[in-house]
């Protein structure tokens, strides 16, 4: 029984028919061609799936993608639409990320972070930051970057 | 020190944008069009089996099933050191988990449910899943035939027994530096095995067309080494190296577990099975677990020998491996230990054992640090405690026998420059040793620890790296190399290098990943050394680009050669100052001479780079006679941590790394290395703890119960520091610094614990839990659970009697 949904999807509207059981990251990435929502665990764990849900913070590998049917949803190809945001650009700037396959989620749970929070603590960072594992930096970097826009908020 | 321009600056990765935007590209973003077929793998679910029968009668009627492939079409070994594997398990399987055979279908949830219809029947065989077990005189063997196995001429296995691989290392004479001694020190220290845990799954997609061209698009550090593997195990199917292509876009992590080849060897065979088809293997993360490679477990014996005055005299250390069920890259890790395991200091008499034991768990392999990280742990471990005994400061003890340039190491090669003693005052200096400190909790306690750090790329001797480089019409410049960006930021450093040749900005300057068809060779990107070999080999390719341009410009403006500089993307000349050709005037179109003909053409370059002083031909019983490691890179680190006696939870305050990189052609990308390589290596020591069920079977294949740190695991503060003696055959004398970073991490913990609370932990990892009942004075190992941690089956692993076992593998 297939369904036709319709979502906002980085600004956009867009259609697609999907099965109830179908994922959403798969069908972001398979059927609506957005590649910046990663696989890494299929399961909630790594955050690489992250994506914004009407501005919150959700994994994309845990939602049925008929349930964003007139919903709004965010993925990085939409944050930069109209040039990298500072944020970004501090991640650019200080290095931060290495191999870059957690980078979508980290910007995306940043953004939404400064968002609601424009000038968090550290520890409100590592905590808006820790469902996204990353394996390579340490974190640190990361965490700096995020610290140096919100000093500049 | 040199003035550069370019070199040891802090410039900012070229692949930055790329992937905070969304715009980097991994394998499982490309798109291969709806015929794009999906593979799912049926496993073994037993660790030591005879395949009796294996139907896919059932499966092939699932309506989509395309093709189900099993090990009776693929009678072909590989393998990247020693030949030991088959494509797909054939007579028998060797751990759980391991392929017996693909169901190849249009969509991935078909090939899932026709992948349980292949029936597999099975005679168990018993199992072998501790070293105590395999070593046994009448243990059962893996591998009958391993004296068949086609292999590296290095390695020595033992026939007839589970011993794949034996690297011994004699220096001087063991009992004579034992009666040297005045105190000696011996005990057991034991390490699990741990998961790389890249956050990208492997992947790869195979197309084998119908002219005959098979193209595989891999997340891989290694296109040239696959291509080279995929070659041989496929040559009876009629390919050679031309006909096969291995491209890879970016990758999403490695630290050595996409290293040679894994499982991509299946989406080659696949490939070949559905010849026009393209089809997709993507691990799923619990088979990233168990079906890549794993950092294998190893159990370590050590007898040291000093003097009253703190000097070294003997050292005896004998390793004992879990290799797991294939050992084709595992083994070159034994190896690469049995010839360094004396450690960074100075050992007059030597006696290195590190034996590579086949078990009935998943294959052993390469991993961040390729053993040196698991021999430092017992190690430092050991050279803490020996300078408690002999009344000794720790860093006095380590600074009066580290090893110093010009010493010679185990196997009788010189030391290469490089400064441990500085990088040891400096972190010492940094977490205030000497100086007590108390928690103003009462029910928590401060200890320090300190450890150092020595590794060399393991690579065979003529390991090699080359780079083409072209200047574009606007004076940019492509560079087309094949190492591989896994993170630690290659693609800059490359950049730098050429950048500061040519004198053109990095950010002037692309540089591809990797196509086997187009880009240059390389060997592999691990062993730390690309920045020194590809970056050797890229220097020489902007090199040969400026003598390029000298030349044109000679021939076009009359200029002599030996006048002429470059510098801000400018060819200039001391004959005549006013004389400045920007590069893209000329690059590809030329010069115009006064006759309206033109001089020149489009300016490529060309380079390559093999150490020509390395040989793996040192005498199979002493290793004496070869040189087989290019130079170390030495460093130290330390840390000040916090235990709740409690529960035994650790808090990192502060923890400082001290590393020679020679020259630091990015400092801030070798700080992101320290950063990220020091809390990869805290997390073994901390949080990660694999545990197999009592048949063989990965318990905790995921990363709800295998634990790595959040971004609130971090340390309090990190000191990064970046000490620079130059390699004088490096890049501007650069040296590599990416695996080191995770090496002094868990010995250094397990100082501060004793430090702080006086137990002496000898197993990984020091998890809480362990640290709070060994508070409560009960030995985590004594608890019998269901689960294990690798070889800790039977009796304690000190216990084991491995003397009588390798003389009875002798035999």
């Amino acid at each position: 029984m297939k369904k036709t949904i319709t979502m906002n999807l980085n600004g956009d509207l867009r259609s697609v028919e999907v099965e109830p059981g179908d994922i959403l990251l798969d069908v972001l990435r398979t059927r609506l061609g957005i590649k910046s929502p990663k696989i890494g665990c299929e399961k909630g764990d790594c955050g690489a799936c992250t994506i914004l849900l009407n501005g919150k913070v959700v994994r994309s590998c845990l939602i049925l993608a008929i349930e964003v049917d007139g919903q709004e949803v965010t993925t990085v190809e939409g944050i930069g639409r109209n040039g990298a945001t500072r944020l970004q650009k501090a991640f650019v700037e200080q290095n931060s990320f290495q191999c870059g396959f957690c980078a979508p989620g980290v910007v995306l749970a940043a953004t939404a972070l400064l968002d609601k929070n424009p000038k968090p603590s550290e520890s409100e960072v590592k905590e808006a930051l820790a469902g996204n594992l990353c394996r390579c930096t340490g974190y640190g970097p990361i965490i700096d970057a995020v610290m140096s826009v919100a000093k500049e908020n | 020190m040199a003035n550069y321009k370019y070199v040891g600056k802090d410039a900012v990765r070229i692949d930055g944008m790329d992937k905070v935007s969304g715009a980097a590209v991994y394998v499982d973003d490309m798109d291969f069009g709806p015929n794009l077929l999906h593979a799912e793998i049926v496993e073994s679910p037993h660790a030591h089996a005879l395949i009796k029968k294996v139907d896919i009668s059932e499966a092939m009627k699932v309506p989509g099933v395309v093709k189900v492939v099993t090990g009776e079409d693929y009678p072909f070994t590989f393998g990247l050191y020693m030949q030991d594997r088959f494509i797909f398990a054939r007579d028998r399987v060797r751990f759980v988990g391991e392929q017996v055979a693909a169901v190849i279908a249009r969509d991935s949830k078909t090939a899932k449910r026709a992948a349980k219809l292949v029936r597999v029947d099975y005679e168990e065989l018993p199992d072998v899943l501790d070293l105590e077990g395999a070593l046994k005189k009448d243990s059962v063997l893996l591998h009958p035939d391993l004296d068949k196995y086609s292999r590296c001429p290095w390695f020595f296995p033992r026939k007839g027994t589970n011993i794949a691989h034996w690297r011994k290392t004699r220096k001087g004479d063991i009992e004579e530096g034992f009666a040297e001694a005045d105190e000696i020190l011996e005990d057991t220290y034991t390490v699990p095995r741990y998961a790389h845990c890249a956050i990208e799954p492997h992947v790869i997609v195979g197309l084998y067309d119908m002219a005959g061209r098979l193209t595989l698009w891999s997340s891989s550090q290694s296109p040239f080494t696959q291509r080279h593997v995929f070659a041989e195990a496929l040559a009876p199917l009629g390919l050679t190296h031309k006909d096969i292509r291995v491209i890879t876009p970016y990758v999403g992590g490695g630290f050595g577990g996409k290293a040679g080849v894994s499982m991509e060897i299946i989406g080659c065979a696949l490939a070949m099975a559905v010849r026009g088809q393209p089809v997709k293997v993507r691990l799923t993360r619990a088979q990233e677990f168990y079906n890549t490679y794993q950092r294998q477990g190893v159990i370590a014996k050590i007898r040291l020998g000093c003097k009253k005055d703190g000097t070294i005299t003997a050292l005896e250390h004998t390793l004992h491996w879990d290799a797991g069920a294939y050992v084709e890259y595992g083994a070159n890790v034994v190896n690469a230990v049995g010839l360094s395991a004396t450690g960074p200091y100075r050992v007059p008499h030597v006696k290195i054992d590190s034996i590579c034991t086949y078990t009935n768990l998943p294959p052993g392999g390469p991993y961040r640090g390729f053993g040196y990280s698991e021999f430092h742990f017992g190690l430092e471990s050991h050279m803490t405690r020996m300078a408690k005994k002999l009344g000794m400061d720790p860093v006095a003890f380590r600074k009066k026998n580290a090893i110093a340039e010009g010493d010679t190491n185990g196997y009788g090669s010189k030391m290469n420059p490089g400064d441990i003693q500085k990088a040891i005052d400096e972190v010492a200096k940094a977490v205030e040793w000497g100086k007590k400190e108390e928690s103003a909790d009462p029910d928590k306690k401060i200890g320090k620890g300190l450890a150092l750090f020595w590794k060399a790329p393991a690579m065979p001797p003529n390991a090699s790296s080359a780079a083409f480089l072209k200047f574009n019409e606007d004076g940019s410049i492509n560079i087309a190399v094949s190492g591989m960006e896994i993170g630690q930021g290659y693609l800059t450093v490359m950049a730098q290098v050429a950048a500061e040749v040519l004198a053109v900005p990095p950010e002037r300057i692309r540089v591809e990943t990797p196509d086997t068809d187009r880009n240059a060779y390389e060997w592999q990107t691990v062993g730390s050394h690309v920045t020194w070999s590809c970056g050797n080999a890229v220097r020489k390719a902007a090199e040969d680009a400026k003598q390029k341009i000298f030349d044109t410009i000679h021939r076009g403006c009359g200029l002599p050669v030996d006048s002429l500089y470059l510098e801000d993307e400018h060819v200039k000349s001391r004959a005549d100052a006013s004389f400045a050709m920007p590069f893209k005037n000329f690059v590809i179109n030329g010069i115009m001479t006064q006759d309206g003909t033109w001089r020149g053409g489009p300016i490529v370059g060309s380079g390559m780079f093999m150490p020509e002083f390395t040989s793996a031909t040192g005498d199979p019983e002493t290793s004496q006679g070869g040189h087989p490691c290019v130079h170390y890179t030495v460093g130290a680190a330390a840390v000040k941590l916090e235990i709740d006696q409690r529960t035994g939870k650790m808090r990192v305050l502060k923890t400082a790394l001290a590393v020679d990189a020679g020259q630091a052609i990015n400092p801030s990308l070798v700080r992101g290395q320290l950063t990220g390589g020091l809390l990869q290596g805290l997390a073994t020591v901390l949080y990660e703890d694999m545990r197999y069920s009592r048949k063989g079977k990965l318990l905790n294949p995921n990363f709800t119960d295998y634990k790595i740190p959040t971004a609130e695991d971090v340390p309090d503060e990190i000191i990064p520091i970046i000490i620079e003696t130059p390699q004088p055959d490096g890049p501007f004398g650069a040296r590599g610094v990416g695996e080191h970073t995770m090496i002094p991490a868990a010995p250094m913990v397990a100082d501060a614990v004793e430090d702080a609370l006086g137990l002496r932990i000898k197993t990984m990892p020091l998890t809480a839990e362990k640290v709070a009942l060994a508070a409560r004075g009960i030995d985590f190992g004594s608890l019998k659970t269901d689960s294990i941690g690798f070889c800790f089956m039977g009796s304690d692993p000190a216990d084991y009697d491995f003397k009588s076992r390798d003389s009875a593998a002798t035999e």
